[in-house]
């Protein structure tokens, strides 16, 4: 059997519209799961004990259900709720409090890994609470997850996928309008993984260069 | 219009039998296969090495919604055969699975001191022997923890299966929603089995982990 992939070349227009809507998802869920993160993580670490059991309740809902199932939760629950989004909107909401649970979890276990001591040093030399989690705490702390946060981008990227099955508007669901259109399955997706494997490549050259340029300061260990 | 029933509950639990199954399937066909992944990442083969490497990239690269199109949509279209739904979805999983506990066990055959090897070796042990006697139970406890949160996402994973139409628990809670109009609550029904299955996975995972802490 012979490959058309030429006579794909006339679906290029919904190929990058669709690219674009997967990067923009994955841009907006970085952002704001990484803000919930620090959030929690934060409250975790210092709020009462009931902010904390509702925190690992967030964390363990989202860990422990498929981000699928979540979607569709989502999709359903927030008209219920009156509020009104694209589906596209309703994906962000879902896949920003999906990444936000891991985000929450890395963060945690980065803070613990900084040693009390390491705070008090600095609560010795008249930092104010807030000055010491901006530089003793937070920043090391990510720079100590900052693998494991940017394998879990990297899965978050894999998982917008997701999104096409409530009709959002990204690459996967170009994809599968593409081949209803051509039936052209086999060459559709391979192309489609394609595109996936160089967005993959793509994000972890990016996240290796922001590491370096983040994280410059010299450790001794 | 009808509201939800018992008997909904019970076909949502019934449903499980193809999400157990499914997660069986690729841990039994692709734990093999991810073994022999990690095998020859840990080989210092220059070739076998390479093409481990390449093919674990490959596949981390690729969302197993996509992989599942490929393998239900793409491949039968392209070999011009009928591959039966079920076939054609293991396979997808499989892959995934194989790719993903290879990872993992590259990791933890990596982990384990060289020296460990090298002692085998003054022992006179084979390079195989050295592997079964001495590096592989290390590797394996240091891999269980990983393995078993890697298993929680095989579990969920299997719920991409329902976009193809396999009938397991997401595709289930589809019909029923279908049926009964009442969508967030059959799908919180759903999430909650699934949480039920992995929860306690999650949790033994962290004991895992936390035991091999202190054991170091």
């Amino acid at each position: 059997m012979q490959l058309r992939f030429a006579q794909l070349e006339r679906f290029r227009e919904q190929f990058i519209v669709g690219l674009a809507g997967t990067v923009e998802l994955t841009v907006i869920c970085v952002v704001a799961g990484l803000l919930i993160g620090l959030f929690c993580a934060f409250a975790y670490k210092r709020g009462n004990p009931r902010t904390r059991k509702a925190i690992y309740v967030y964390v363990e809902a989202f860990r422990n259900t498929p981000s699928l199932i979540q979607l569709f939760v989502f999709f359903f629950l927030l008209p219920d709720l009156g509020i009104l989004l694209s589906p596209f909107g309703a994906a962000s909401v879902a896949l920003s409090l999906y990444f936000g649970a891991y985000a929450t979890e890395i963060i945690r276990s980065g803070m613990d890994s900084i040693p009390a001591a390491q705070s008090e040093a600095g609560a010795c030399l008249g930092l104010s609470t807030y000055q010491i989690y901006r530089h003793i705490i937070i920043g090391p702390a990510l720079r100590n997850v900052y693998p494991s946060l940017s394998a879990q981008v990297i899965i978050l990227l894999l998982g917008t996928s997701l999104a096409s099955q409530v009709s959002a508007n990204e690459l996967f669901h170009a994809a599968t309008f593409v081949e209803s259109r051509s039936y052209l399955s086999f060459e559709v997706y391979a192309v489609l993984c394609a595109i996936y494997f160089c967005l993959v490549l793509a994000s972890k050259l990016l996240m290796y260069l922001f590491g370096r340029l983040a994280f410059r300061w010299p450790t001794h260990r | 219009m009808r509201i939800v029933e018992f008997s909904d509950i019970l076909a949502l639990i019934a449903a499980l039998r193809w999400t157990v199954g499914l997660t069986l399937i690729a841990i039994a066909l692709g734990g093999p296969m991810g073994l022999a992944l990690a095998l020859m990442k840990a080989s210092r083969n220059l070739v076998l090495d390479g093409i481990a490497t390449a093919i674990l990239q490959l596949i981390q690269g690729i969302p197993l919604l996509a992989l599942l199109m490929f393998f239900y949509f793409g491949v039968p279209v392209f070999l011009g055969v009928d591959i039966p739904p079920l076939v054609a979805v293991s396979i997808a999983y499989v892959v995934y699975a194989s790719v993903y506990f290879g990872q993992i066990w590259a990791g933890s055959i990596a982990a384990v001191k060289q020296e460990q090897w090298e002692a085998g070796a003054c022992l006179g042990l084979h390079k195989w022997h050295q592997f079964f006697y001495i590096v592989a139970p290390q590797a394996f406890k240091i891999s269980l923890p990983a393995s078993v949160s890697f298993l929680v996402q095989l579990i969920k994973g299997t719920s991409l299966a329902s976009v193809v139409g396999f009938v397991e628990l997401a595709r289930a809670a589809q019909v029923i929603s279908a049926a009964t109009f009442q969508s967030t609550l059959v799908y919180v029904l759903a999430a909650s089995l699934y949480f039920l299955i992995c929860f306690p996975l999650t949790v033994w995972s962290r004991k895992l982990e936390r035991s091999l802490n202190g054991a170091n």
